[in-house]
């Protein structure tokens, strides 16, 4: 059998005897050869050629071309048992267990039968990165399509052995059978001996959702029992023969230069080794607190520059452009033109401050050097991303550096970076043992990477009986996410102005989308009342894109929208939007003590639709999980910063949701069978904020237009109650 | 340094550490028992969350002196002969967990609040756990694990 690279026409020449390291030409692997040959004989089914691919929207992560290696495969063994491999990493989403149900349903296999191989450099194909709720529409096609081609290679490996028209035969549990003759073999028994590579044609035929077994249903967690037991193994978990605990010096603030510096006392204590390469100081010692001691004891003096803070940042922002100006994003007809035209004109400014993911597993790493190759644990969304920068830092080829990425504990958008990887191998290549490095909690909230803050101002036109003809959106700093309105407006004026920001910032889960869906629906809504029709009605009149509407009429169904009016101690908010193919609609029940200006979220309906659903329940714990997160931006966190420091960069400072924060909750799913799967990770946060604001509006008739709403409450004593300014 | 011995999950073990050295520290780095997290090392998130002497407490604001009086019980303890605590497997059944990292704490925490109060309330469910942080924000499906694991206990299961 033979694999064609479709990029280039060229053969690649395999038969069953070669060697499989040709399958990963680009980058030859020992390990991963190895590995390979580990598994043995068996039906290897490869996708080659560039697969679909996109990128995050609003961040590239420059200079990355398409995949030129193989795009993802799947081995099955002469035990039947089937390895799955792909550079997705488990982060909580549960895409582990989803992918596994999409093979088992393709290849007619039980569940139980999948392994899934993730995040390893040496052993998968490369991958972008585990992000922009792009693993189930792009992942999952293509493990769909090996599947389906494996399957196909079976059946035909079974017609071929007995003779039998391969049309009569049938693919269930695992086993090829003929109904004629009552032949019937398992997978593995039809491979053994073998060594077979396959590649995956074009478009073969995939199994409608409407027939789904396997995929489709509420599949439990995959290796549950080892979370429940503490025996999952974490990053920060990883323990390698002879560490050593490594530990980093940081600046007194961002932009810092060192004035002085004295390691004499550091270097004193017992068992410590101190080391200075260029700007980075570290330790590393045999045990925890004799690193912290040295941490301690080392004598740095720093300069720390003038730095923009929280005071005026947003003008900060508007008149910082970064760059050259990107110009209208989004035009249609002219906003200008029709602006004398509008009867009911409104015009506000939005903003969102930065926040930090803080997600409870903080940056770690254990790195470790054998003969020149450098070997990482770390808790990364993007393993073949940090091996780059490992790469560049060490001036290593790729073959050199292998990064495995534990499932870990979270990231939220915020571990697309390498920063504890390189500080554990730097270490450990100065000591010459394995080195591991967890950042403390004060660390991961500063010298990891913010949520933008934004300012965004929208300017809304529309005629007396409500519907809109003219719409103006900039957005300065916080992205281009989901700014395109999904409402008919004749005259759009859309636009996203990148600017210098202070601090640094990057990805974070739904990015943007939530800061331009809180303006968006926060600004519908002030329509809305200002031309004295229901918020839902008015949506609907301005809406057309069926999906959304039918979200947002199954939330309103579902929360019983209309039913009671909002009065000052309770107020109703609605919200909704479109964003990586998900389709949200909020509504949100506020309790408001007028007195005390006390705000509790008491109740959220929320309905999805992202296609055919691959897990219900993982869906159900993904939309909850993004509500629940959301209340955090929404309701009180906020990074405040001076002077180049993070003046709350503790739990205790800076408030995130806690049980007392968390409403009742109801989601809808709309399961629709006959469109595509999307990815559900980010889109479900987006539609909290502003239903909230609006429930706010609602009960009080103040229109508070900045994440987060209750200003002021960010003293996490505070948990279970906010309060409006 | 001194030597300590720690009564961990019934096992006696001892330890060459300094007095101050945290428990948290000692169980991870020392004893390989990382079932117990590190999630602020000041107490205001649960990740560490133990059993001394049946109480939950932060691990990574006890240091080893305290600890070594102590029956410890982490959540390595929990599981007896193969089989869950009841704890445990209302969160696998609830499926409470999204990532899995404050998983440890909240189960040890829910532990012995169960064993003081057997049929709680919701609300006495909330303010006994809102010390524990789940940034993936699976309270809800927490919240019912343990609702699930009292009934259990109330109604004659095992711990």
């Amino acid at each position: 059998m033979s694999l064609v690279d479709k990029r280039t026409g060229d053969a690649i020449a395999i038969n069953a005897d070669s060697d499989m390291r040709f399958l990963h030409r680009e980058t030859p692997s020992l390990d991963r050869r190895d590995f390979l040959k580990g598994l043995g004989a068996g039906l290897l089914v490869a996708l080659s050629g560039p697969s679909v691919w996109t990128q995050e929207s609003g961040r590239s992560f420059g200079g990355h071309e398409l995949p030129k290696e193989l795009g993802a495969w799947i081995h099955i063994g002469a035990n039947g048992q089937v390895s799955v491999f792909t550079g997705k990493v488990e982060v909580g989403q549960n895409i582990r267990t989803s992918l596994a149900q999409l093979v088992a349903e393709e290849l007619r296999v039980p569940f139980d039968s999948i392994t899934m191989v993730m995040g390893d450099t040496d052993l998968v194909p490369w991958d972008m990165g585990t992000f922009g709720s792009l693993s189930t529409p792009t992942m999952g096609p293509q493990l769909r399509n090996m599947a389906v081609t494996a399957r196909q290679t079976l059946l035909e490996m079974a017609a071929k052995r007995w003779s039998a028209d391969v049309a009569r035969l049938s693919a269930a549990e695992g086993r090829i059978t003929d109904p004629e003759t009552s032949h019937s073999l398992g997978y593995g028994e039809l491979t053994r001996g073998e060594k077979l590579v396959k590649t995956v044609p074009d478009d073969p035929v995939l199994t409608p959702a409407g027939d789904w077994k396997i995929a489709g249903t509420p599949v439990s967690k995959v290796q549950g029992r080892e979370f429940v037991t503490g025996r999952h193994k974490f990053p920060s978990d990883i323990t390698r023969p002879d560490m050593m605990l490594g530990a980093v010096l940081r600046p007194e603030g961002f932009n810092a230069t060192i004035a002085s510096l004295d390691t004499t006392a550091a270097e004193k204590i017992p068992g410590v080794k101190v080391i200075r390469d260029g700007g980075f100081i570290g330790v590393a010692a045999q045990e925890a607190p004799a690193a912290q001691r040295a941490l301690t004891a080392i004598q740095a003096k720093w300069t720390v520059p003038e730095q923009p803070s929280n005071q005026g940042i947003f003008d900060y922002l508007k008149n910082h452009p970064d760059g050259h100006n990107e110009g209208p994003q989004h035009v249609s007809g002219s906003v200008t033109d029709v602006w004398a035209e509008a009867e009911l004109k409104l015009e506000a400014q939005y903003t969102v401050e930065y926040i930090a993911h803080s997600p409870l597993e903080p940056r770690a790493a254990v790195a470790e050097w054998n003969d020149g190759k450098l070997t990482v644990w770390t808790g990364t969304q993007r393993p073949f991303g940090v091996r780059d920068e490992l790469m560049q830092v060490f001036k290593l080829p790729p073959e050199k550096v292998r990064v495995i990425q534990p499932d870990m504990g979270s990231g939220y958008g915020g571990k697309h970076t390498g920063e504890a990887a390189i500080e554990a191998a730097r270490l450990a290549k100065a000591v010459g043992k394995p080195v591991k490095v967890v950042w403390t909690r004060r660390e991961e909230f500063t010298w990891a990477y913010f949520r933008p803050a934004g300012l965004i101002e929208i300017k809304a036109g529309a005629h007396t009986d409500g519907s809109l003809i003219a719409w103006e959106h900039h957005n300065y700093n916080s992205g281009p996410a989901a700014i395109g309105t999904p409402y008919a407006v004749p005259n759009q004026l859309i636009q996203f102005h990148p600017a210098k920001s202070p601090l640094r910032q990057g990805s974070y889960r739904g990015l943007a989308s939530t800061a331009n869906h809180f303006a968006r629906e926060s600004h519908m809504d002030a329509v809305a009342h200002a031309a004295g029709i229901d918020p839902l009605e008015f949506r609907l009149k301005n809406l057309t894109d069926p999906r959304l509407r039918a979200v947002f009429q199954a939330a309103t169904d579902k929360f019983g929208w209309g039913k009671s009016k909002s009065v000052p101690e309770r107020g109703f908010g609605l919200a909704g939007g479109i964003d990586k193919g998900g389709h949200v609609a909020t509504c949100a029940e506020v309790e408001i003590d007028p007195a005390t200006k006390r705000i509790r979220i008491r109740r959220v309906t929320q309905a999805w639709d992202s296609g055919a659903v691959v897990n219900p329940d993982g869906l159900r714990n993904q939309l909850t999980g993004a509500i629940v997160q959301g209340i955090g931006g929404a309701l009180f966190e906020k990074i405040l910063f001076a002077d180049g420091k993070i003046l709350n960069p503790r739990f205790a400072q800076y408030r995130v949701p806690r049980f007392k924060d968390t409403p009742a909750i109801e989601i809808v799913l709309i399961d629709r069978k006959d469109l595509p799967s999307a990815g559900a990770g980010e889109t479900g946060l987006v539609g909290l904020a502003p239903a909230v604001a609006n429930a706010i509006f609602a009960a009080s008739g103040v229109r508070v237009r900045s994440m987060p709403l209750a200003a002021g409450s960010s003293d996490a004593r505070e948990a279970g109650s906010s309060f409006l300014s | 340094m001194s030597e300590f011995v720690l009564d961990i999950n019934g096992a006696r073990i001892k330890v060459n550490a300094a007095a101050d050295e945290t428990l948290l520290s000692v169980l991870r780095n020392r004893l390989d028992l990382t079932g117990t997290k590190y999630g602020c090392g000041e107490g205001q998130c649960g990740a560490c969350t133990v059993l001394l002497d049946g109480r939950a407490t932060r691990s990574c604001m006890t240091p080893l002196s305290v600890a070594s009086g102590a029956k410890i019980v982490t959540v390595e303890g929990l599981e007896q002969n193969g089989k869950l605590s009841n704890v445990q497997q209302a969160f696998l059944d609830e499926g409470a967990f999204q990532c899995g990292y404050c998983t440890s704490g909240m189960i040890m925490a829910a532990t012995a609040f169960l064993r003081e109060v057997h049929k709680p309330s919701d609300k006495q469910i909330v303010e006994a756990m809102n010390g524990n942080i789940c940034r993936c924000g699976t309270y809800p499906r927490i919240l019912e694990a343990i609702r699930r694991a009292s009934h259990q206990s109330a109604s004659g299961g095992s711990r």
